[in-house]
Order: structure tokens, then sequence, then C-alpha cells
């Protein structure tokens, strides 16, 4: 990859400090910091978020636009600004005005909505809302983005630069306070001096563990093997997360940074970033950032003139969720199985290689940077007791508002999943928030006032994890939530041990003959129903206290988690046969309320069990024994007349 | 040494070895599937969980190491339900159908349920299916029977750096098998049966030819004759339970007539015949510039592996049959001339310690008239199956000697069955034949010994020989590879034996095999070797007789025809 460097003078400048009184270099800074345009400028974000939500024909359709009406526009592709739900997203920047944002822009929408911004009118079923930069006239009547309830209450930090800027761009991460941090580290801190600075800030490892990052680096100076690496674990693989891509894809040099950072503080000579081959555009943009600070001296031999060197490599997973463990994924580096192998001896002391290894998350890795030039109060003065700073979450499932949320330590779960989230959608009552992945657990409406903050989490029967947020609302039963996540765990076992790759298969095999109908039952699969609930519970037990490694202990999480709080709705299938959230296919009964019933008919012909029957415009009956349970009756009728029971 | 309490029990135990180890040597019986004594601990099986105070979960005793005041705790009521609800977990993926299982009664998954008292199945659920594997001549392997405790892919992995086996898939997909599922036949397996050797369970067990043998010996119009092995008659008798390391080969042929072999031969006799090839090869590829260094090429498993690994070291391959091949050519022979018989009427039976001897006698070179040399090979297992099945107690019988013309040996070929005994016995006649005079002493204590890679320096008549002996594959494939790199040009003669040991630790030998009782098995050869008149094979009276009367000399016109043969290159299936 041929990269221009950039000019020597701004580089030197940049990283030295962006505060300065000459108004020129002020004005340079606020054009990279894109607060200012000299053109107007549309982004797009084309994230992989913003890409499934149809973003790629948006900028053709944005292209297009351009070219028709003959505006000579900058047109930039950004990451994704967190608000998943709304994509795609296009901003629109022009000369003297506030950048003003808009939402659910399918390609359809583009010609109408630019065509109005560009006339100087706001089109404001449309809008998202503006950003607030002095000195630049504001769009009328137009919300604030830092109003929107969504980003209010957020503490973007390493979210800060995603979906604002061109990711692909070196200067623009400069001129928002790039690589400052890596140029006092390299040139005014000892190793020793970084690790400790690390430890003071409180930052814990985001990965899901919590484990005193500065503390971890510090392990490696323990060490006499002075070959060390660095490793960056970006195999997010837990359902419903996806903050590493978003940062990757956003704002691919803020890790690059951490890691250089981390690197030295741990006297490692080369990096790996382990990524899963599932997100190719982090990928791509990974390569190009890294492409990028090569060709600054950023990177690679003799960092800025310091002496000190580092090797990037990436390396892609083929998308094994036990590659997240630290030695599975050691494994899998070196070109083995991914099956993680018994502690000690740790990563830290013979790791990848058999060399001392340092094995960071993502977004902890992101978080280093800022508290390196900021300071470890900087980052320390936000959060609780023993969790400082910010989290990321990646909020889905049934709530208004999904996206990637940043907030700080302490913030509420209510206060994430109502405010910031907007509440559940649809107007339904909220049942539980799946947090952690898997192998964290669900926190039910009686513990949602919870701070998020490692040791809380813990005594719910939670964990922070890494990050993901899956809310559940009164149509989800919870039997049929640990079934999903059973199937998943069990599944992405690697099979390795016995109880992590037996046990949970047997687990799943009793969720699902609780969750099954049984026309016919058999007296021994009556007494196995029966005994369903001791044999979980049994299993989780011995599966958690013998399996070989982290996800293995704490494979049986979904069923823990769910029994603790939902005991009935167990209780409720396995003696009652019945599924209270009717969400069990199996379980559930349709009938025709004859005072609703007209006898059009249309249910009959729908049904494909043949399961109704009646004359026409009288009422029709379902037959119980035939019905399947499909639902298929309860969608056609027009009358509202079917209803589960 | 350090201080742990185990049970309430002080336990002194050797800084940062693992818990395991030291619980074992003080007499706790810790149950485990996966763990291979010598091995990096792979705490797969879980098994071995013990209680140590302070840790949250259960530990693998096998996998962690030990520290100065640890409390344990082996059998607590939360150790004992986990390991029985750890085989429990097994059973519902294993097939119960123990009476067919070549493993009835000595099976550690079968041991386990019954110590824990597992009387129920306690967890019912879907059982994997797969096929059983009967491509191979040697090893048989049916998946459905395997509980994934990795012992046979470390083992071809770590030790015998084969790779043939692996696991594939996830969870409770996972299965163990070969490079896009091939048959064994097909895949890289060298066939010496160490993964059959290292398997709890009946999922890898030999190819058996027992009913091959019994069909044979019912059969009136076949003259079924019978050789075996140096290391059979140290280790079959553990079958019958006689202590290991106590030579039964007079009771062995008694049971072998009353099998109804017709003769009984000892492929000790042959192994005397591989030294005259052998040793001469050796002295004229010295002499002539020949390649060099020369291998041994008694160990199918190794030639296998030559073939398909390392086919650039074919040319020093020795061209000399194995023992078995050379005895089962002379009988066919020289034994069917001088006899009056038919070869193609002779039904050839070997007992070998090996399983890889079962894809050698099939090798279409070893052969000839379109007859096999050996038609049939039992292991040691297998033939102590066939004394059992016949109603036959190796405790209760009379020792018998061998028959003529193949029963006379020197006990350097009787050390063929132990690691550095082809060397030892090589030494010892090509000492004789360069300088015309017998060695002042016998005894090479250099190549003796469990070692997986033994050298000696050799002063023969002012000649500098550098030897040198490895077992195990993983052990030849280091020094063939400081071979290729020019780094060892000292050595110009090299025994490789592919199973750990030597012949005494082959993958035929009786299950249970282990580092002490290959040591008992060597020993025994040893004891043999110290107390026997006859030493050397170039003074066995009928090896001598079998090339005055019919070879001729050695490496000449006939020895050539039936005592050597040739290799062919294989191509590896990654």
């Amino acid at each position: 990859m041929q990269i221009k460097p950039l000019d020597k003078e701004f580089l030197t400048r940049a990283l030295d400090s962006t505060e300065s009184a000459d108004p020129a270099w002020n004005e340079k800074l606020a054009v990279l910091q894109r607060k200012k345009v000299e053109k107007p400028a549309i982004y797009v974000g084309t994230g992989t978020c913003g890409l499934g939500a149809g973003a790629a024909f948006t900028l053709e359709a944005v292209k297009k636009f351009v070219k028709d009406h003959n505006i000579d526009a900058e047109i930039v592709e950004v990451g994704c600004v967190g608000l998943c739900a709304l994509e795609p997203i296009v901003d629109v920047q022009l000369p003297g005005k506030t950048r003003i944002a808009f939402q659910k822009m399918t390609e359809d929408k583009v010609e109408k909505v630019l065509s109005a911004i560009f006339k100087g009118e706001v089109l404001q079923e449309n809008v998202m809302g503006q950003y607030r930069v002095e000195g630049q006239e504001a769009w009328k009547d137009t919300l604030y983005i830092d109003e929107h309830p969504f980003f209010a209450s957020q503490t973007r930090w390493v979210l800060a630069n995603c979906g604002i800027i061109n990711p692909g761009r070196l200067e623009e991460y400069i001129a928002h306070g790039g690589y400052v941090a890596l140029k006092k580290v390299l040139t005014g801190m000892k190793p020793i001096e970084v690790c400790e600075e690390v430890e003071k800030s409180g930052l814990r490892g985001r990965g899901g563990g919590g484990f005193p990052t500065g503390k971890k680096w510090k392990f490696a100076h323990g060490t006499e093997d002075t070959h060390r690496y660095l490793v960056c674990n970006a195999d997010e693989g837990d359902p419903g997360a996806f903050m590493d891509r978003a940062v990757i894809e956003g704002d691919p040099h803020r890790l690059l940074e951490g890691m250089a950072i981390a690197a030295y503080a741990i006297g490692a000579q080369k990096a790996y970033v382990y990524i899963r081959a599932e997100y190719p555009l982090a990928i791509q943009r990974l390569r190009y950032a890294i492409a990028e600070a090569k060709a600054n001296n950023l990177l690679g031999e003799n960092i800025l003139g310091s002496g000190f060197s580092l090797e990037f490599v990436i390396k892609m997973g083929a998308g094994a969720f036990v590659c997240g463990e630290e030695t599975a994924l050691i494994h899998s580096i070196e070109g083995k199985r991914g099956m993680p192998r018994p502690r000690p001896p740790f990563p830290a002391v013979k790791g990848l290689f058999q060399h001392p290894t340092i094995i960071n998350n993502v977004e902890s890795l992101a978080n280093v940077p800022g508290i390196l030039s900021k300071g470890a109060n900087w980052f320390n003065a936000v959060g609780t007791g023993g969790s400082k700073g910010t989290k990321v979450f990646a909020l889905s499932g049934k709530v208004s508002r999904t996206g990637l949320v940043e907030v700080a330590m302490g913030t509420t779960l209510r206060h994430v999943i109502f405010e910031i989230g907007g509440g559940i959608a649809k107007g339904k009552a909220y049942k539980a928030v799946q947090i952690g992945g898997p192998s964290g657990g669900c926190i039910p409406e009686s513990h949602v006032d919870i701070e998020i903050d490692y040791e809380s989490l813990k005594t719910v029967g939670a964990m922070m994890g890494s990050g993901g947020l899956v809310v559940m609302d009164e149509d989800n039963c919870m039997v049929d939530v640990a079934k999903f996540f059973m199937d998943f765990i069990q599944r992405e076992s690697c099979g390795k041990c016995t109880p992590c790759r037996e046990g949970t298969r047997r687990m799943l095999e009793i969720l699902h003959r609780i969750t099954r109908g049984a026309k016919s039952e058999n007296e021994q699969q009556t007494l196995e129903r029966f005994q369903s609930i001791i044999h979980l519970e049994k299993l989780a037990e011995v599966i958690r206290d013998t399996s070989l490694c982290g996800l293995g202990q704490t494979a049986p999480n979904p069923v823990l988690s769910t029994l603790r709080w939902f005991r009935h709705e167990y209780e409720a299938h396995v003696y009652d046969r019945k599924c209270p959230a009717k969400a069990c296919t199996d379980l559930i009964k349709y009938e025709i309320d004859p005072a609703k019933c007209k006898g059009c008919s249309l249910c009959s012909k729908g049904c494909p069990a043949q399961a109704i029957s009646g004359t026409i415009k009288s009422p029709f009956v379902i037959d119980a024994d035939k019905c399947v349970g499909c639902g298929a009756c309860a969608d056609t009728c027009r009358f509202d007349a079917i209803k589960k029971v | 040494m350090i201080n742990i309490e185990v049970n309430g029990q002080t336990v002194q135990a050797e800084p940062n070895e693992m818990l395991l180890a030291a619980l074992r040597r003080a007499g706790f019986k810790i149950p485990t599937f996966c763990n291979i004594e010598g091995l990096v601990p792979s705490g797969s099986c879980r098994m071995c969980v013990v209680e140590v105070e302070g840790q949250r979960a259960l530990v693998p005793s096998c996998a962690f190491p030990v520290f100065e005041g640890m409390k344990v705790k082996t059998h607590s009521d939360r150790v004992i339900q986990a390991r029985k609800t750890i085989i429990e977990l097994l059973l519902a993926d294993h097939p119960a159908d123990c009476f067919y299982c070549e493993r009835n009664g000595n099976c550690l998954l079968q041991e386990q349920a019954e110590e824990l008292g597992v009387r129920s199945r306690r967890y019912a659920g879907q059982k994997s299916e797969h096929t059983i594997d009967k491509s191979s001549p040697s090893i048989v392997r049916d998946a459905e029977k395997c509980i994934l405790c990795g012992r046979c892919v470390r083992v071809c992995e770590e030790i015998q750096t084969v790779a043939c086996l692996d696991f594939i898939h996830r969870g409770s997909k996972t299965v163990v098998g070969t490079s896009f599922g091939e048959g064994m036949n097909i895949s890289s397996c060298v066939n010496c049966g160490q993964c059959v050797a290292a398997c709890p369970t009946g999922a890898l067990v030999a190819n058996s030819q027992v009913q091959k043998v019994i069909d044979a010996l019912k059969n009136s119009d076949l003259h079924v004759v019978v050789q075996h092995a140096p290391a059979v008659s140290v280790s079959i008798g553990e079958e019958f339970g006689i202590p290991a390391g106590t030579d039964a080969m007079g009771v062995m042929h008694a049971a072998m007539r009353k099998l109804g072999f017709a003769k009984v031969f000892d492929t000790s006799f042959s192994a005397d015949l591989t030294i005259m090839e052998e040793g001469t090869e050796l002295v004229n590829r010295i002499k002539t510039g020949g390649v060099l260094p020369m291998f041994t090429s008694c160990s199918p498993g190794w030639i296998k592996f030559v073939e398909t690994f390392y086919p650039e070291f074919m040319p020093n391959l020795s061209t000399c049959k194995s023992p078995q091949q050379m005895l089962g050519a002379v009988i066919k022979t020289f034994y069917a001339e001088k006899n009056n018989l038919d070869p193609k009427k002779i039904f050839s039976v070997s007992i070998m310690p090996c399983t890889a001897k079962k894809f050698e006698a099939d090798r279409p070179e070893m052969g000839r008239d379109g007859y096999k040399d050996v038609d049939a090979v039992l292991t040691t297992r297998e033939l102590a199956q066939l004394i059992r099945m016949y109603g036959l107690d190796l405790k209760n019988l009379s020792p018998e000697p061998a028959d003529s013309p193949f029963g006379e040996r020197s006990s350097a070929g009787k050390l063929f069955g132990a690691s550095g005994g082809v060397m030892e016995a090589a030494v010892r006649s090509a000492f004789f034949l360069l300088t015309g005079k017998e060695l002042a002493e016998l005894k090479i204590e250099a190549v003796r010994g469990i070692d997986g890679a033994k050298e000696a320096h050799l002063d023969i008549n002012g000649l500098n020989v550098g030897v040198a002996v490895v077992n195990g594959l993983g052990n030849a494939r280091k020094l063939l590879e400081q071979i290729k790199s020019g780094e060892r040009k000292d050595i110009q003669f090299i025994e490789v034996m592919t199973c750990p040991g030597g012949c005494v630790g082959g993958g035929g030998q009786p299950y249970g095999t282990n580092r002490d009782l290959v040591k008992a098995r060597m020993q025994s050869l040893y004891n043999i070797d110290a107390a026997d008149e006859l030493r050397v094979s170039h003074k066995n009276e009928e090896v001598n007789r079998l090339y005055s009367e019919y070879l001729g000399e050695p490496n000449g016109h006939k020895s050539h025809e039936l005592l050597h043969t040739n290799y062919d290159q294989r191509k590896p299936l990654v």
C-alpha cells in the first residue's frame, strides 16, 4: 500500500499539542476536526450496521445526487455513530452551517432530503439532530444531537470519533488529539511508569473478566524472557455484541495508538490483532490504518525516533467463539486448533510461541490513549469505587433505540434501557436484559436499577462481559431464551473437556424436552420431564465446577440465571405444560372467540393442519388435537377473534 | 521437597511437579483418562479433579502444580459427585454394548463406571452415530466408543510426529478422525498402533486376525506354522497374571502346539539371519563408499514413516527385510522344499508385539508366485486371546523348545525386542566380520535402556564407527532433521524402532503398557542375554546351515532374492 506521508511539520506540531494561539493553525485544525467545512460535505455512515440497513445504496444515491445537481461536495464514508436503529444515517455539513444528521436515509429519500437541505430547508421528519459547533450557524428548530435522548446522557470517550471522523484519514484522528499520548509515552516515560499510570487509572479488562489492565501489564515485567508479545483480542463472538467492530470501523487509529502504548509498556516487539474474519470492513480499515501509521513512523521501526520498534500483524480468526478465550486464541494464532489449555502457565509467563504474552480486549486498549494523554486522575474521576471510566454496550433486542452506547460506570441499567434506549418497543412490558453475552446472566425488573459495575453485576448472577445488552419483553419466554443461549454455547464448545462438551449438550436436550409439547409421552418420559429441573441444576453445578476454561465454567449461566429469576416459568413448562409468555409453540393452543368470529372461513383455508372447521357465517372452531400451534390462523384473522391460550 | 496436605495427611512433593504425580506416588488412587506420562498435560477429561483449598472450582490434578502448604481433598463428596457425573455424561454418548467390545473387562471407562457406582443411565439423550473404519489392516477405529480423551491424538502427534489423527468439528459434534475423513489406510497412518495402546476404551483396537488363524488351524489341507517375535515371550505372561518381566517362551511354545500349530519357529532365529545380512550390508557400504548412514529396516512403522515423510532417506534404509518377513520367506522356500510341501499349502502365522506387522505382511512385495510369505499376523494380545479361548493357561503348562530348522537363536537375536538390541547384535557380529575376533565385552551399555535416543562411538580395528539408536518416531524425526541439516556426519549406522522402548513397547502388546512394564520386559531380555551361552548371531548353527545348504552367502544372489526388499515413496495426506 503506497501512502503519502503527512507533512512533517504538521505532524510534529500536532503531536506536541493541538492547542495554540495561532489562528491559521487553529483554522486548519477546525477543518480537520470537521467543525467547519470549506465546501459542502456529505457523510454517509457505512459501518457494517449502516451497510446492513442499505447504506451502500444510499452512498450511490448520494453520489448520483451530487453529480446530477452538479454540486462540488466532499462525500465521506464514516463509521457508526451509534444509533444503529436509525441507519442509514447521512450527515450534511454546509459551509458556515452546523453539521446536520438525517436518519433512516434509504436510497429513495436521498434526492428529496438533500435537495431540500441544499436549498436551506430542513425536512424535520428525517432529522436526527445537528451537532453543536461554536461559530457555525445553527439550523432553525432543529434538535441538537447532545440533547437527543439517545446521546444526551452518554459519556463518549472510546466512541468519541466514531461516525464523526473519516476513519481512513490519519490527520483527522491526529487533529482530535490522536497519537499525542504515544509521543508523550515514548519520549518521556519508562515502560513501568506507563503500567503504573494505567494501574492508577483503575482501567479493568473490558473483554469480560475485568482484570486490572495495568496490573496485567506489570506481569510481563516479572518475566526473564524479554521476547514478548502483545495481542489484541478482537474476536468478538457474543451474540448481540458489536462494540469492537464499531470502534475498529469508526476509529481504527485509537486502537493502534493504544496497542503501541501497551506494547511499549510491556516491552513487546510484536503485536497481533486477532480479529474474526467475519469483520471484513474492520479488517480493511485496520489494514489501511496500519499502513498510514507506518508511513508516518507512528508504527514500525524506531517509532518517532524513540528507538522503540513494533511489528504489527493482523491474524484473522475463523469464527470460533472459544477463540476469545486467551489460551485458545494463542493456539489459533500459532496455527493450531483453537482449544484452551490448563493454566498455569499463564500467558503472561508463557503464551504465544512460549513467550510472555499480554492479551487485551479492543475496548481496553482504546481507552489507553485517553488515560495517557489526560492522566489517570482524569479517567478515574468517572465511575464507581471499583469500576472506573466508561463502558460501551451494544444495546439490542426489544428496545426502541438499538445501538452502541457508552456510559459512565455506575449508570443504572434502567437508565440505559429506558432513557437512552427509549424503553421497550411497541409499548410492551420489560421482562429482563441479558448482560455479558451467553456466559453472563439476565437481570429482571426487580434489579434493573442496579448500577453498572463489575462487582455489583456479580451479586445478581450476571457479569459485565464484553458489553452485549439484549433486552427481552413480556413476549419472551425465559426458558426459550435459555435454550437459545445454551444452543449457542453447546455448538461453540470446543469439545475438549468432557463436562462442557457433553454436559451442555444434555442441558440443551432437557430444555428442548420441557419446551416441547408431548401429545404422547410414556411413563419414562414423564418421569424425565419431572426430573428435568433437578438434572439441569446438577449438570450446571458440575460443569461450573469442573470445566477447563472460563467459557466452560460459565456455560451453564443462561440456565442458572433464568432459573434464579424465572423459576416459575420453568415450573409452568414442566408441571403445567404451559408457556406463560406464550412463546413455545408446542405448549400453546389457539382458540376462536365465538363472539368475535364472523365465520368468514379465512382461517380454516390457511390452516396447514386442517384443524379449523365450521360453517360459513357461524363461529368456527379449532380442533386442539390437530392444531400444530403455528399461529397462521391468528395472523390471517381480520377480526382479532383468534387468541393464544 | 515441599509438604502438602492430602485428606488431612502430610505428603511430600517435588517443587513444581504436578499434583497428580505427587498424589500417585503417595498411593492415592486418582482416576484419569487423558493423562500420558511424560507429555504436557491436556487437562481434557476432568476425571482427576480434586478440591484444593482456596480454589473456586475443582482443579485438574494432572495440570495443577503443587505449592507449599496446599490442602487437597481427593475424594470429598463434591469430587466424587463431579467424577460420577462426568462418567454418566460419557456413558450417555457411549454404546451400551460392552459384551461385544474387545475391551470388555479391560476398559478404563467400564472400570470407572464400576468404581463410582454408576447404576443407571441418568442422562438419556441422543447418541452420536459414526461408522466403523476397518480400512486399515492394522487398526480398527470405532468413533462411537471414543470418549475424546485425546490420548491417541497426542501420542500420534507428539510422540510419533505422524499426526494422522486429530479432533474434527466442535462441541458435541467433536470427533477424532483423519484428514478429510479418509480411511486409516489412506491416511498418513504408519500403523504403529501406539494409539491403540493409548486408547482407554475400545475406540481403537487392532484389526483382529484371530478368526482367520482359527479357520486355518481347522483346515486339514493346510500346514500351519507359527513364528514369534523376541518381545512376545517376555510380555505375554502379563495376560495370564504372570509377573511382568517373566520369560514365558517355553510354556508359550507348549500352548502353540496345543492350539494345533504344526511347527513353532522363533523369529529370533531370523533376527540372527538379519544380522548376517544387515551386518554384511553395512560393512560393504562402509568399504565401498555406499550411502551412509545406514538405517535398520526391521520396524515396519518406521519404514512407512520414511516412505511417507522422508523419501529422500529411502536409499539410507537397509534393504534387508524384517526378521518376520525373512523367516516367512525361508519357511515357504527352504523349509517347503526340504519337507516337500507346496508353499501355497503352508499357512504361516506370526505372533508380533506390533500392529504394523499386519500391514507389512500385506505389502505386495512380500511374497512370490502369488502367495504371501506371512499369511496372518497376530498381536501378543490376540495370541493370549486365542490361548484363553482354547481353555489353556500359560501358568499350567510345561516348557517346550521351538522346532528346527528355525528354532535355534542367539541371545543377540532375542535382544531385537528391546530398543538398542539390533544395534548390540549387529556390533557384536560386525566386529567379528571386520576383525575375525569376538568382542571382549559383548554387552554394550550405551545402547541399552529406555531412553529415546542413545549413541555410541566404537573403535573397530582403528575404524571409528558412530552408531545411534532411537525409538519413537519423534526421536527419529529429530535425528533425521539433524542429518539433513548436515549437523550429524559422525554417525554411520542407526537403529530405529517405531515404538517407545522398541518392540517391548509395541502397539500390539498387552493393554496397560507403561514405562515400568516396558522396563521390566527389557530387563527380562537383558537377563536372557546375560545367561545365554550363544550370544552372537554369527555362531547360530541353524543360520549357518541355512547359508551352506540353501542361501550361499550373506548378500549373495539367493539372499537378495528372498531376504531383501525395496521401498516406495508415499504421499502424506496432510
